[in-house]
């Protein structure tokens, strides 16, 4: 059923709706509306809500619960992200299919609660998928598939929507059914728990003569999981009657002589970009990367093939290196095409279709 | 007792005291127990992958996270209407220190969970550096002689976790196995957050020889500087009332100690002596220690 709904108000209804047993949760701006409205409809659906004193232990919370062979939740924004850092890579590397919502944000400092990718990007090394999400349909939709890819690939699930621009956006959305969340996402059935009929230890310790192949396995898992991401995104296209992403979208590329690359809710700013471009006969065409880790290298550089440039928008910076997505895309392609860095929207700097539109024949990295 | 449970073959030194806790704690709350153990000596001299001395389901995760881990397992539990008792087991700089916030949040939200403190008074595994718990004028490598040892006095985790009006708070120490055995008992028999602090040395970092691990614990106690003691429901009791031997026995036999000042004794020996005063005087007045304010 379609309904006028808040970005964050949704995402809670619809996790709700996934049978989370247990729920911990520490609020931060932009995400407190996720974990408010999930205490408030408590009742309804009868999870645990811990409400924990710090980001670090709702994570930690979560790996518990999970270990125990529950299916958990989280939300969190900016330093509540970073404040996970640690146990971020300790759920990952204990194989525990978590699934969080990123409500992005920036860091500080200085500090600024609006938005930018900033925080989820810093994390990007830590053993998770991340699924950065352009509008609240495909939020809600991302995080149902999200428990199934974890559950399916033993990785966590990062689920990213912007700050305000989508966490607070009142907007049309269609509110997943429960029965049709029953039948798409079976309940959580854990290969390993803790079991004191079969006693065994998790989050060991791992001399050299182990590490190494451990962290190989995890990469490489990670790395086959997007095949699991797309089937899984199918199923539900299917199921639900929704066309989904999985990992790229492809916009205009037809004939695209420039081709922006970039993700979240910035990709339908630069689609009135790309519009406008085309009418002014100027090929521009855009790549939205939804799936960011794994990062599909190989199909990123078949949607960039016939591009004779490729203008990279996006709000994050790995300081003293540069943009961070256009990193990815420039060792995706292997070859000497111009691709140009904007970093833009730091910290909620507005991103105007102007503005875009002024870096299609961009020659050199910049900022917006 | 017929098999340890804390299984042998683990790492650690010859007269560890905390892997006698281990062994204890695990030997007592028996087979349907799950332990959560923060990063530290315990579980460093005890989980070398692919071998495993935890003969009970164990998670490690990281260093400051036990309690909040212990929290999430004791919901699930509770949902999926598990009984087994979730046992959080952490050394005393997971537990005074850097996990302290983690502690804190799960006793005032009341988790239903027993945690054990192993306090060997250092941060052991990094090389025996001042921990929270270190005690007035230890040495450690970060509070070396040179700059006359810790100057700080040990913080008074059980009062302080009795502040947050759990419902059981208990030391014991690893020279009186039966009074641990009981107070575990005890607090496994009981719902809700309970806190046991347990002095266990250290015999490296105490500079103590293996053997006499156990006669170095006793003298802690006997010499008013571990008391022993319960707090059930907020009652304050002693557990032990020793006849108090003077301190200079105890500091004497420790490496640790070993640049200590007759001033620092001096000293030392009239906080044990008045300690003593204030913990009887409060089991006579019958306050209600959580729940002062
Ligand atoms: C966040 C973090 N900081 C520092 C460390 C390094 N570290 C590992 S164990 C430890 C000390 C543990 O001390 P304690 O809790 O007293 O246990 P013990 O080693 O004495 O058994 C430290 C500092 C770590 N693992 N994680």
């Amino acid at each position: 059923m379609k309904r006028m709904m808040e970005g964050s108000i949704a995402v809670a209804h619809v996790v709700a709706r996934c049978r989370p047993t247990v729920i911990a949760a520490y609020p931060i701006t932009p995400s407190t509306h996720v974990p408010e409205e999930l205490s408030r409809i408590q009742p309804e659906y009868g999870y645990e809500f811990i409400t924990v004193e710090s980001e670090h232990s709702a994570m930690s919370a979560c790996i518990g619960a999970s270990v125990a062979g529950a299916r958990t939740f989280t939300a969190t924004s900016s330093q509540g992200l970073l404040y996970m850092h640690e146990v971020l890579f300790n759920a990952s590397g204990m194989r525990l299919p978590i699934v969080m919502v990123v409500a992005n944000r920036s860091v500080g400092a200085p500090l600024n609660i609006w938005n930018d990718w900033q925080d989820s990007i810093s994390q990007r090394d830590a053993g998770w998928i991340q699924l950065y999400c352009k509008n609240n349909q495909e939020t809600l939709d991302t995080v149902i598939q999200a428990y199934k890819i974890a559950e399916k690939t033993d990785i966590p699930v990062m689920v990213c929507f912007e700050g305000y621009y989508l966490t607070h956006e009142v907007s049309e959305v269609d509110l997943p059914e429960q029965k049709d969340v029953d039948a798409f996402l079976p309940a959580f059935r854990p290969k390993l728990a803790l079991d004191t009929n079969k006693p065994m230890s998790f989050g060991t310790f791992a001399p050299p003569k182990y590490y190494q192949g451990m962290r190989e396995k995890q990469h490489r898992d990670i790395i086959a999981s997007a095949k699991v991401i797309e089937s899984v995104a199918a199923e539900f296209s299917k199921r639900f009657k929704r066309p989904q992403r999985a990992l790229l979208e492809s916009y205009k590329l037809e004939g695209a002589e420039t081709v922006f690359v970039t993700m979240g809710s910035l990709a339908e700013t630069t689609e009135v970009a790309v519009d406008e471009l085309r009418t002014e006969k100027k090929k521009a065409g855009l790549l939205r990367v939804k799936c960011l880790r794994p990062f599909p290298s190989e199909a990123v550089a078949k949607a960039l093939a016939r591009a004779k440039r490729v203008v990279v928008l996006e709000k994050d910076v790995s300081a003293g290196a540069g943009g961070v997505l256009a990193m990815d895309v420039r060792a995706s392609l292997r070859c000497d095409k111009p691709v140009v860095s904007v970093v833009c929207g730091l910290g909620g700097k507005d991103v105007p279709v102007r503005e875009i539109k002024k870096t299609f024949d961009l020659k050199k990295d910049s900022w917006l | 007792m017929e098999e340890d449970l804390f299984i042998k073959g683990h790492n650690a030194c010859a007269g560890c005291g905390c892997s006698l806790c281990m062994r204890w704690i695990l030997n007592t709350l028996g087979k349907d127990t799950v332990v959560v153990n923060a990063t530290g000596c315990m579980e460093v001299v005890s989980t070398q992958y692919p071998a495993s001395s935890w003969g009970v389901p164990y998670v490690h995760s990281v260093f400051a996270n036990a309690a909040a881990v212990a929290s999430g397992i004791s919901r699930a539990f509770k949902k999926q209407g598990n009984k087994a008792t979730v046992a959080a087991i952490g050394g005393d700089g997971s537990t005074y220190d850097i996990g302290f916030a983690a502690l804190s949040g799960a006793m005032e939200r009341n988790e239903n969970m027993l945690y054990v403190c192993y306090d060997n008074e250092t941060y052991a595994n990094t090389g025996v550096q001042r921990s929270g718990a270190t005690p007035f004028a230890s040495e450690t490598t970060t509070s070396p002689f040179e700059t006359g040892g810790k100057h700080e006095w040990k913080k008074d985790i059980a009062f302080i976790a009795a502040a947050h009006g759990i419902p059981y708070v208990a030391t014991a120490s690893v020279a009186f196995l039966p009074d641990l055995e009981k107070k575990l008992l005890k607090a496994k028999a009981m719902k809700g957050f309970r806190f046991i602090v347990v002095h266990a040395p250290c015999t490296l970092g105490w500079r103590v020889p293996s053997e006499k691990m156990i006669e170095v614990s006793r003298m802690a106690v006997n010499s008013g500087l571990w008391n022993l003691f319960e707090i059930e429901n907020g009652r304050f009791s002693l557990s032990a009332r020793p006849n108090l031997e003077p301190v200079d026995n105890y500091l004497r036999l420790q490496g640790r100690f070993k640049h200590i000042t007759h001033e620092q004794i001096r000293f030392i020996q009239e906080h044990a002596r008045a300690t003593r005063a204030e913990l009887e005087k409060l089991e006579a007045s019958g306050v209600n220690v959580g729940r002062i304010l």
